[in-house]
């Protein structure tokens, strides 16, 4: 059995007897009788380090890691940087609580003000905030920043992720806000059905950009007609790709959110990710979460604390701007890792070969009879059609067999792609191939 | 020392990447005008500037850090390798589910062992943290209440010694909130928590032990007080580390509960998160669930969505490699090593108590739970010490202060959790710096205002940090 209790038995005795206390059970007198649980828990009894770690690697071996990935649709594989992981795995970051003693959390406090700058680089904003739990929380969370007395209702554009929209929909469905969807039209927002929409009670519009069929949106329209209504516009927007795309800062966007997973973190099944969020200048006190900033100490040396405390949960209870309390530091440091090391030039070519990529691999699939289903230019993802006579999961299974993990099936259909840096123009020569060898079949 | 933005140069970097195989394509329009503004550093300065940030940050590998209601304990090197095994690191989240079964059986297995612990009927892990478990609870809550279309209870009862937490979450769900104060003993007086209950009610917050480290004995009243009203219990699991494999909450009479990964079960905290905030409830909740579900089929679970689930509050399935590390210490502790380590918590926080007795006034002086709280209220009154003094003195010791100014209902409140894993040397160790500093700071109030001494910068001017923030470098204009 694995124990950290490091006190041996007798230890314990003698610590009992200090206390004040004849046996163990009387430290729990306060415990009434009838909520006490008699009787051992029903579980299996304590494993050897030795133990654990084989039963984990059996349970390892049901899982399929494949090597070739052409899905994204919300997590990307991308190359993470030796440095990233050697960084982000020393103990004094892994083991630290939220940095509340500032004097001793110097290292933490200051990597988060770095992250903050990277972010508002990267997005064109003012300010960001320390994290959140990911990207479609901080979607949810940006929403409801945008809301005033008169202004309840926010607009999603049918394009958006659909987990996105779901977390949006949720966190809605708890603060009252109305949430209605703009619809798409070839992939993209339908400009004309958003600059229908009423003025009246307009709190804000989300849209992704890339979206999620990839697509990339008329965003400088699209803030246009939405501060027209005085509402405001919440980008989300994939930070690999902000390596050579305009930024939300370019457009006009007043709130900056997005997933940060493609900066250092592996799939992982869908966590821990990372949620950023930046935002203008003037909305700076209604970010959620923790935020650090710079100050003096009393001999004037430079130093950083958590600050705008003022709107957090611990200070203001039930009027705080958000409950926000644990977030994802250790991600946030991980994409600031990545982001230093790979530095302007590396992102912008990790950007650059992503696009390529899937330019590539869409003339590709062209060529072996799957249409891309929408017009307009798109970044790392599109959606394509199946050759008549042949189904989504046919092209999948197909794929699968030779270790492949196609793009995410849509439907019976229609097929969502993307390329990373991560694949080889020999790679996806193969795909296409055995997807030539099935509509020959 | 230095910001990342002030090392480095021009042209400084490394090249990581390969050249791009096939043609560019052209983004037009969409293209960003100038580069993305961010470091130019060679590895080895980055490596260098990472490495001095380390040293100016405290784990719990750095030393004790009995920082109250966050549970330090150790956290198992093991759990952190299997978690970054390539078998769950490189796992899609929208692959067939044929081909991540390992990871269904990790979440299908963790949520049954955290069901017998907490005597709950099923369990989503997609909440990621404490907070987000909460709003998740209070979701169902709604749910449950909509559901029998009893909607006109809007309010959630909520203890005013509580986390902060708690009526955030609440008013995020769209409820108003109800302060119960605390009785004199620091535990809920049952007769003003009687006279808040009605047909308005639609549940209560509570976490037992409670804040100041004390478990409600009245535990069984205050639930049924709660479900004769027509309300729910939801259990706020930040305590748990006190009473597991001891009691459970679903034996109190609670509906919901929420456990926080990060702390009962040891995965770290990451200066931060990520976190893991699971919520578990009884059976007849289990179809509100948000998230998608491992369902055992035969010899292999699907995902399913509950049927009138409230949705996602994040996308996926949480914080998948925290649950993980959490399943991990589950099997190495296992039916013995639970209950072991949450006496020893208990030891520990009564022992480093008694250790401190004579010196400072406990809040409440009667046996504790995990953690208990110490009030320098007289001595700020009769010397000007604060608790804030007492902590920040302890910094030039190497020890992280104990949780500052909460629970909000003892004044100049210090919370101290030793938890099982610290050794009783460090007990003693900490416990006379503690008695040491008081002792010198009584005889000469005036010094102890200074402190820290020693640590890489003193205390901080957190009202012009707060007055003109600066949360972001400016770069030097050329």
């Amino acid at each position: 059995m694995g124990s950290y209790v490091p006190n041996t038995k007798k230890e314990q005795e003698e610590m009992l007897r200090a206390a004040g206390f004849s046996s163990f059970d009387r430290l729990y007198d306060d415990i009434p009788a009838d909520v006490r649980l008699n009787r051992e828990l029903k579980l299996p009894s304590g494993l050897s380090e030795m133990e654990v770690r084989s039963s984990l690697e059996e349970t390892g071996k049901k899982n399929h890691v494949f090597p070739h990935i052409f899905r994204g649709a919300g997590a990307y594989r991308h190359y993470i940087p030796a440095f990233v992981k050697s960084t982000v795995s020393k103990e004094a970051f892994v083991t630290a609580y939220t940095p509340y003693q500032a004097e001793i959390s110097q290292g933490l406090l200051q990597s988060i003000f770095e992250y903050q700058t990277m972010i508002c680089s990267l997005t064109g904003m003012d300010v960001s905030n320390a994290s959140v739990y990911d990207g479609a929380a901080a979607a949810a969370e940006a929403v409801a920043m945008c809301r005033e007395r008169k202004r309840d209702t926010v607009y999603v554009s049918a394009a958006v992720q659909p987990q996105a929209l779901s977390v949006i929909r949720t966190y809605c469905a708890g603060n009252g806000i109305k949430l209605v969807l703009v619809q798409e039209k070839d992939g993209r927002t339908d400009l004309e059905a958003l600059d229908a929409l009423p003025e009246e009670a307009f709190a804000c519009f989300y849209v992704q950009q890339p979206n999620f069929y990839g697509c990339l949106e008329d965003c400088s329209a699209i803030a246009r007609i939405v501060h027209n209504k005085g509402g405001k516009l919440i980008l989300g927007c994939n930070p690999i790709s902000l390596g050579i795309l305009k930024s939300p800062g370019d457009y006009g966007a007043d709130i900056a959110v997005g997933e940060g997973q493609p900066l250092g973190m592996p799939l992982s099944f869908g966590g821990p990710y990372l949620g950023f969020m930046a935002a203008r200048k003037e909305l700076m006190r209604r970010l959620p979460g923790r935020i650090v900033g710079q100050t003096a100490d009393i001999d004037g040396k430079r130093g950083f604390v958590l600050t705008l405390q003022a709107r957090e949960q611990h200070i203001r209870r039930e009027k705080a701007s958000s409950n926000i309390c644990s977030n994802q530091a250790l991600c946030a440091m991980t994409a600031a890792a990545y982001l230093a090391v790979m530095g302007a030039r590396g992102l912008a070519r990790a950007a650059e070969s992503c696009m390529a990529k899937a330019h590539y691999l869409q003339e590709q699939l062209e060529n072996a009879g799957c249409r891309r289903v929408h017009q307009g230019p798109y970044f790392h993802e599109f959606v394509t059609v199946c050759p008549p006579g042949l189904s989504s999961p046919q092209i999948l299974k197909a794929l699968e067999k030779q270790d492949f993990l196609g793009g995410l099936p849509l439907d019976d259909s229609r097929i969502l792609w993307c390329a990373t840096e991560m694949n080889t123009k020999t790679e996806i020569d193969q795909l296409v191939q055995i997807i030539k060898e099935v509509a020959e079949a | 020392m230095k910001l990342i933005f002030e090392l480095g140069t021009d042209g400084q970097g490394t090249d990581l990447l390969p050249e791009c195989d096939v043609p560019k394509a052209d983004p037009g329009p969409f293209a960003r005008s100038s580069a993305v503004r961010l470091p130019q550093v060679s590895e080895v300065e980055l490596s260098r500037h990472y490495a001095a940030l380390a040293r100016r940050a405290h784990g719990v590998s750095d030393g004790f850090y009995p920082l109250g209601s966050c549970t330090m304990k150790y956290s198992p090197k093991i759990n952190e390798e299997l978690a970054s095994m390539r078998e769950f690191t490189g796992i899609h989240p929208l692959q067939p589910e044929d081909s991540v079964q390992g990871c269904l059986e990790v979440l299908a297995r963790c949520e049954t062992m955290l069901c017998e612990i907490t005597g709950m009927d099923s369990m989503s892990f997609q909440p990621a943290a404490g907070a987000h478990g909460e709003f998740t609870g209070l979701l169902l809550i709604r749910a449950y209440h909509k559901s029998r279309g009893d909607e006109q209870r809007r309010k959630i009862i909520v203890p005013d010694s509580a986390h902060g937490t708690n009526p955030a979450s609440a008013a995020m769900a769209g409820y108003e909130v109800v302060n119960l104060p605390s009785g004199p003993d620091g535990c809920v007086d049952l007769d003003a928590l009687k006279q808040a209950a009605d047909e308005k009610t639609a549940g209560l917050m509570l976490t037992n032990p409670n804040t100041v480290g004390l478990f409600d004995r009245n535990i069984l009243d205050i639930t049924k007080i709660i479900h004769d009203a027509g309300g729910l219990c939801y259990y706020d699991g930040a305590n748990m580390n006190a009473i597991m494999g001891i009691a459970r909450p679903g034996d109190m009479g609670f509906d919901i509960v929420h456990l926080n990964l990060h702390k009962t079960f040891s995965t770290p905290h990451g200066g931060g998160g990520p976190g893991s905030g699971p919520v578990g409830c009884k059976a007849s909740l289990s179809r509100f669930l948000p998230g998608f579900l491992p369902n055992p089929c035969g010899s292999r679970y699907s995902l399913k969505r509950p049927p009138n689930s409230i949705g996602d509050v994040k996308a996926f399935y949480g914080n998948f490699l925290v649950v993980l590390k959490a399943y991990a210490y589950l099997l190495e502790l296992g039916k013995e090593g639970i209950p072991e380590a949450a006496r020893n918590a208990v030891l520990n926080a009564n022992y480093m108590m008694s250790l401190l007795k004579g010196h400072f006034q406990a809040a409440y002086d009667r046996p504790c739970m995990h953690e208990f709280v110490i009030t320098l209220e007289q001595e700020k009154k009769t010397s000007g010490i604060s608790a804030a003094d007492i902590a920040k003195a302890l910094l030039d010791h190497g020890i992280h202060p104990p949780t500052m100014y909460f629970p909000l209902i003892v004044q100049e409140a210090l919370m101290i959790e030793p938890t099982e894993t610290e050794p009783r040397e460090t007990l003693e160790e900490a416990a006379k710096v503690m008695n040491q500093i008081l002792d010198e700071a009584q005889k000469e109030p005036s010094t102890i205002h200074l402190q820290p001494l020693h640590t890489p910068v003193r205390r901080l001017d957190e009202v012009a940090a707060a007055r003109r923030p600066i949360v972001c470098y400016e770069y030097p204009q050329e």
